[in-house]
């Protein structure tokens, strides 16, 4: 009992954040209609691709070279998620907009 | 100094995801949504790179670093653009899997480097031990299955029926649940190699997990796939302390689960049904051995049945992607203007293979925004309509789904083409649609069929009434 409260004074402002992230993430999302359930998978997608941070800085203090090597494999993973996601998103997102201004 | 610059800019690449993602569900605004969210993920990494310290060392490998992000930048932007419209949906996956894979690797390689002196004092039942598994076994998986996915979608693998899926998918999550507890409740570092075992069984249960799922289901099965990804995210940022990734993770984490739910509630069927089910079982077929007779409509009738009908409805469905007909659909549309008839488009939003792909591929034949009709709105207008022309559409169109308690796709919403006038339907067969079910609406004595590759079809009804 003690360790779970221990636990969770230590990560309180994580906690917090995560717990507000997700009343927001809920709220954000609130009111999509259904044509844009996808781009807005795509742009999610391309937004989790932040796990790319995560892989910079293991790369960033790589030494040996298994070390290395997996390092910048996880740089290219996380690239592609982002890169790729957001240039999908913006694919399918320009033949809506086309539209709009053409009226 | 440093740490202050970089929590300022993770500040602000939190808000350019929030902000972002809200512009994302508007129409109007969502292509700028896209944008903020791509330049909040920029500043974040720039600044990563320049200002990150860990116990006061900088980020090295610089050069490295820059490598990998020009090879990433350049595949990722060259997939993504040459990519045809259709196969949109495998490449959201595809990206997907790659950044649950990042996430797992970052894993295996933080999880040697846990802080010598945390393990000391309460051994391997910590925070960072649990975010580092659990950001490598949910990576793993959503790595594992958005392959799969990926492959489904893009026809390389078929759906299958192996029943004994679903015992192996409960013991694999119970033997992961259970590693994930052994090695937390060590009070020494374990060898890395319980945590490659682990790995491997994520990767299993992955691949497991979405096997049995049909692929109709897919877009589903990737929204749930992009919210764990979101999560492992999450799990990285934790584990770093890192609030960039912590909301982007959890944003995406909770959004993709509710984008999910919203995606069942159109198809009228629960994620619980999804995950399990496929389909469930096969159609009792509630008139096997009636004879059911098709009619069929001429070329030259159907484009006099169209010229002078004053309200048509447009019911666009997988076949008009596959055939690429999209241009041709909105050249007819333009002619029957001219003749003075409403032409307007019905959207399913499960028409397709993802919800809104078929808005996308009509957007990128220039059809106006405002003739797409989404389901309540067109079906409110059914009775009134001429012609109904249904083009490679199939389950949207089911009257079995109103009808048919026994159906699999009972309890969907449907539009209802039978409420039309006339109905024409363009396949290129009597095929079955996704549901692999019969469709009592090809029969129906208001319905012509009218057969071959919508493409080709739509040139020669422009053709016929050109020559009227």
């Amino acid at each position: 009992m003690e360790e779970t409260l221990n636990f969770i004074y230590q990560y309180r402002e994580a906690i917090f954040i995560i717990i507000l992230s997700i009343f927001l993430g809920i709220e954000v999302i609130s009111h999509v209609p259904a044509m844009l359930h996808t781009p807005l998978m795509s742009g999610a997608n391309a937004i989790h691709g932040v796990v790319i941070i995560g892989s910079i800085i293991v790369l960033g203090h790589a030494h040996d070279i298994l070390s290395l090597s997996l390092g910048f494999l996880a740089v290219i993973l996380g690239t592609l998620n982002v890169v790729g996601g957001f240039v999908v998103t913006d694919r399918m997102l320009e033949m809506f907009n086309k539209k709009n201004k053409k009226k | 100094m440093n740490d202050s610059i970089l929590q300022i800019s993770y500040i602000i690449a939190s808000i350019c995801y929030i902000v972002g993602l809200k512009k994302l569900s508007h129409p109007l605004t969502a292509k700028n949504g896209n944008y903020i969210a791509a330049l909040g993920m920029g500043l974040a990494i720039l600044t990563t790179i320049l200002f990150h310290r860990t116990d006061g060392h900088a980020i090295g490998n610089i050069p490295l670093i820059l490598l990998a992000l020009a090879i990433g930048s350049f595949l990722g932007t060259l997939a993504a653009k040459k990519v045809k419209m259709t196969a949109m949906p495998q490449m959201v996956s595809l990206f997907n899997g790659m950044g649950g894979a990042c996430a797992a690797l970052i894993s295996i390689m933080e999880f040697p480097r846990i802080n010598p002196d945390i393990i000391a004092e309460s051994g391997m039942m910590n925070g960072l031990t649990l975010s580092i598994l659990l950001g490598l076994v949910i990576g793993s998986v959503s790595f594992a299955g958005s392959m799969i996915a990926f492959g489904k979608l893009d026809g390389r693998i078929n759906d299958s029926k192996i029943s004994y899926l679903k015992i192996i998918n409960i013991i694999g999550i119970a033997a992961i649940i259970a590693m994930i507890v052994f090695i937390m409740f060590q009070e020494e570092m374990p060898s890395m190699t319980i945590v490659y075992i682990l790995t491997v069984l994520s990767l299993l249960y992955g691949i497991s997990f979405v096997m049995p799922i049909g692929g109709a289901d897919m877009p589903v099965v990737i929204s749930l796939l992009n919210s764990f990804t979101g999560v492992a995210a999450a799990c990285g940022g934790f584990l770093y302390n890192n609030q960039a990734m912590l909301t982007g993770g959890i944003l995406v984490g909770s959004a993709g689960t509710i984008l999910t739910i919203l995606m069942c509630k159109a198809m009228n069927r629960s994620l619980m049904n999804v995950i399990i089910g496929g389909f469930g079982g096969s159609a009792a077929g509630s008139d096997e051995g009636v004879e059911k007779h098709i009619k069929e409509i001429t070329l030259s009738d159907a484009a006099v049945l169209l010229t002078y009908s004053q309200k048509v409805y447009i019911i666009p469905g997988y076949g008009l992607a596959v055939a690429q007909a999209q241009h041709a659909c909105h050249d007819l549309e333009i002619l029957l203007e001219d003749k003075g008839v409403d032409v307007k488009y019905a959207i399913h939003p499960v028409a397709g293979r993802m919800p809104g792909h078929m808005n996308v591929l009509l957007a990128e034949a220039d059809v106006p925004y405002t003739k797409l009709k989404e389901m309540e709105e067109a079906n409110a207008e059914m009775a009134n309509t001429d012609v109904v022309i249904v083009i490679g559409a199939n389950d949207v169109v089911n009257p079995a789904a109103e009808e048919d308690p026994s159906s699999p796709i009972y309890g969907m919403p449907i539009i209802k083409a039978l409420d039309a006038k006339n109905i024409i339907v363009i396949k290129r067969s009597m095929a079955k649609g996704y549901a692999a079910i019969d469709n009592n609406l090809f029969y129906h004595p208001k319905n012509r069929m009218l057969f071959g590759d919508a493409k080709n079809v739509l040139q020669k009804l422009i053709a016929e009434i050109k020559a009227m």
